[in-house]
């Protein structure tokens, strides 16, 4: 491969971006309009059942099973049947990292204590994990929570004689204390540009130019195709990296976004594009006319850009669903992203970046078997 | 020498139809070579086949002693090529592609120069999308010659331009020839071959019909020149006791067969000496045109016949 023949067309695609004002606009524009309108209107979409992890630190005094309250407080929890409870054994120090790597949507925290507290009249907190992305569940929790503490307030007065309520409850985000919506849609929206700029502009390539007799041209040249292709995702490369600065910086400035700025997050924007740019050209190559280039670019495009985590939580969705978004490759670009940028899960990340990267080389080897110059 | 280009018994076929049947043909170094034939002849399956764009089904073809197919990339260093409507990146212009071009090939062609020889210099930082028919052929023939090639393959280089457009194509085919390099040029235009070809080979249904000088072809297949003057049937009678040429009338003109150049004047000599009236005389000849036209009709009318035959 030759790094000048590689320069020279890398030249030319710059050239040719930045004469093209539409071209422009959805760059520098586009990214900023999504996180604004996303930033703005997200939070107020739906859901349904939601199931609730529970940590209940409240043993009995002999040390086997829990206190009765608070059994009869998740019991109470379940008849809601807006939420569904799961016992799980982990520290509270650790549970919203936990729920956050599980791709939890909610949690609780029952303290030491809380039925020696609730019994003495003892004003006793619950911490309540929710994931902002799924703002509708959110909602969900801490409104079936709050029913059930109001109940056993009432019960608490009526026996007692104190007015009072007891048990109050702590609301906290899913993964840190601090992150919000908008933290969440950062990387989904990084992962959205990866895909759709990428994808939808190398089918048309693929496609426009071998109609037009550019690819002909290019093949009476000594530029190859692999060396072709290598220029064009490097452009790609360049331009997510400019979109996701955009866009963190939409957010940060906008919504006060708390994003982690790390290097870990480099690789995904080179890999990235390299499986997308692949992939784009593959479908392109494969299609015998523009319009069934379209086509398959959207075949491909569409369902990636809805069932990958971008804008909705992968564990929010129906378990069919899930295993579907388990298969498509951007999954794992914005799964890496949500670990490096929001939950520092290193080995998990890795995994992510690993799938991916295969899946680009074996992609763009394909991309160059298959797209042709020539006739045969 | 050997040819620069070298074909025996090419065939191309999609499926049962042959494109290229069977057409053998050789053009020596630094002479410009004209493929003619009618839409769907396979001019342009046969020129591809030896740019190395398209693979032959059987065959031997010889570019500069190369394989088109197999050697395509030591080729291409040698060969420039302008296809039919020739397209490039829009936004881009001709110097920046020049420019382009030049990295590619590794050379040190010079974008200015280029373009004055193709008569482009005034448009060299016009965008591609902006540029006319004939400034875009013309920045397709600059780019061909970037890598200063042995052969240049021109595939309808003047097809929908202007005359003055096409003349500007045609000075720069001129030079071309001038700096002894070999020209493959696929044209419709009769009288371009004509004016431009060394050899010229006529192409149709896929086989090679008539091939030669433009002179060789007229001589081989035209109808001999004639001498035609307005005047009487016995004007007619007169001329052919007293010549023992053949002398037709029709419409009121008497048409007479040129067997040699000193003819004409015995013919205008005759007519004077017959004392009988005449007007305006006029001499004619076959072009290259005609006698396509003759042999592409004929081959299609035996076609038609044998289509028809019990």
């Amino acid at each position: 491969m030759k790094l000048s023949h590689v320069g020279a067309d890398f030249r030319i695609v710059t050239r040719t971006y930045f004469r093209n004002p539409v071209a422009l606009f959805f760059t520098l524009f586009f990214p900023i309009i999504l996180i604004g309108m996303f930033g703005l209107i997200f939070s107020t979409v739906g859901s349904g059942t939601v199931t609730v992890q529970v940590v209940n630190e409240d043993h009995n005094p002999n040390g086997t099973g829990y206190t009765p309250t608070s059994v009869a407080f998740l019991n109470a929890l379940n008849k809601t049947s807006v939420v569904t409870v799961q016992l799980v054994s982990v520290t509270p120090q650790n549970f919203s990292t936990y729920l956050g790597q599980n791709d939890d949507t909610a949690g609780l925290v029952i303290p030491r204590g809380f039925e020696n507290d609730y019994l003495h009249h003892t004003p006793v907190n619950l911490t309540v994990y929710t994931n902002p992305e799924a703002a509708a569940s959110a909602g969900t929790v801490l409104g079936a929570i709050q029913g059930v503490a109001n109940g056993f307030n009432l019960k608490a007065a009526c026996n007692g004689g104190a007015c009072a309520p007891v048990i109050g409850f702590t609301s906290l985000n899913v993964g840190s204390q601090v992150y919000k919506y908008i933290d969440y849609l950062i990387p989904g929206l990084i992962g959205f540009a990866i895909l759709t700029s990428p994808m939808f502009s190398m089918v048309d390539i693929a496609s426009s130019y071998r109609k037009d007799g550019i690819f002909r041209q290019l093949s009476l040249t000594p530029i190859t195709r692999s060396e072709w292709l290598t220029s064009r995702i490097l452009w790609y490369v360049g331009m997510t990296f400019v979109t996701a600065g955009i866009m963190i910086g939409t957010g940060v400035f906008l919504f006060n976004a708390h994003v982690t700025l790390t290097l870990g997050l480099v690789p995904y924007l080179v890999v990235g594009p390299f499986f997308f740019v692949s992939l784009g050209m593959l479908a392109g190559s494969v299609a015998k006319t523009p319009e069934s280039a379209a086509l398959i670019g959207n075949v491909i495009t569409f369902p990636m850009m809805f069932l990958s985590g971008t804008f909705f939580q992968v564990s929010s969705m129906p378990a069919g669903l899930q295993v579907f978004a388990h298969i498509l490759p951007l999954y794992y670009v914005i799964d890496g992203m949500n670990q490096v940028m929001l939950f520092a899960n290193t080995s998990r990340a890795i995994t992510d970046l690993l799938v991916v990267l295969i899946g680009s080389i074996v992609v763009f080897l394909l991309a160059v078997r298959l797209f042709k110059w020539r006739d045969e | 020498m050997p040819a620069a280009i070298e074909v025996d018994n090419l065939v191309k076929r999609y499926g049962s139809l042959a494109a290229v049947d069977g057409i053998r043909f050789s053009v020596p170094p630094g002479s410009v070579f004209s493929f003619l034939g009618p839409n769907g002849a396979g001019k342009t399956t046969t020129t591809e086949i030896l740019e190395g764009l398209r693979k032959r089904t059987e065959g031997e073809v010889q570019v500069l002693g190369l394989d088109p197919w197999t050697e395509g990339a030591a080729l291409h260093k040698r060969i420039g090529v302008i296809p039919q409507d020739f397209r490039f990146f829009e936004k881009i212009t001709p110097k920046e592609a020049i420019e382009y071009y030049r990295t590619l090939f590794g050379t040190k062609a010079d974008p200015g120069v280029l373009l004055e020889k193709v008569e482009l210099a005034d448009k060299a930082n016009s965008r591609f999308d902006t540029l006319s028919g004939g400034q875009k052929q013309k920045l397709g023939l600059a780019l061909a010659l970037t890598n200063d090639p042995e052969i240049c393959f021109l595939d309808e280089p003047t097809t929908g331009l202007d005359p003055h457009a096409r003349r500007a194509i045609w000075a720069v085919i001129r030079s071309l020839k001038q700096e002894g390099r070999t020209v493959f040029l696929t044209t419709h235009y009769l009288e371009e071959a004509e004016l431009l070809a060394d050899q010229v080979a006529i192409i149709h249904h896929g086989k090679i019909i008539a091939a030669g000088s433009p002179a060789e072809i007229i001589q081989a297949h035209g109808k001999p020149a004639r001498m035609t003057v307005e005047g009487s049937p016995t004007l007619a009678a007169y001329l052919q006791m007293n010549l023992g040429a053949s002398a037709v009338i029709e419409d009121g003109k008497v048409s007479v067969t040129l067997r040699d150049k000193g003819d004409a004047l015995k013919i205008l000599t005759a007519i004077e000496e017959s004392g009988l009236p005449w007007t305006t005389f006029t001499t004619t000849k076959d072009t290259l045109e005609d006698v396509f036209v003759r042999l592409v009709g004929q081959m299609d009318e035996g076609a038609l016949k044998t289509e028809g035959a019990p």
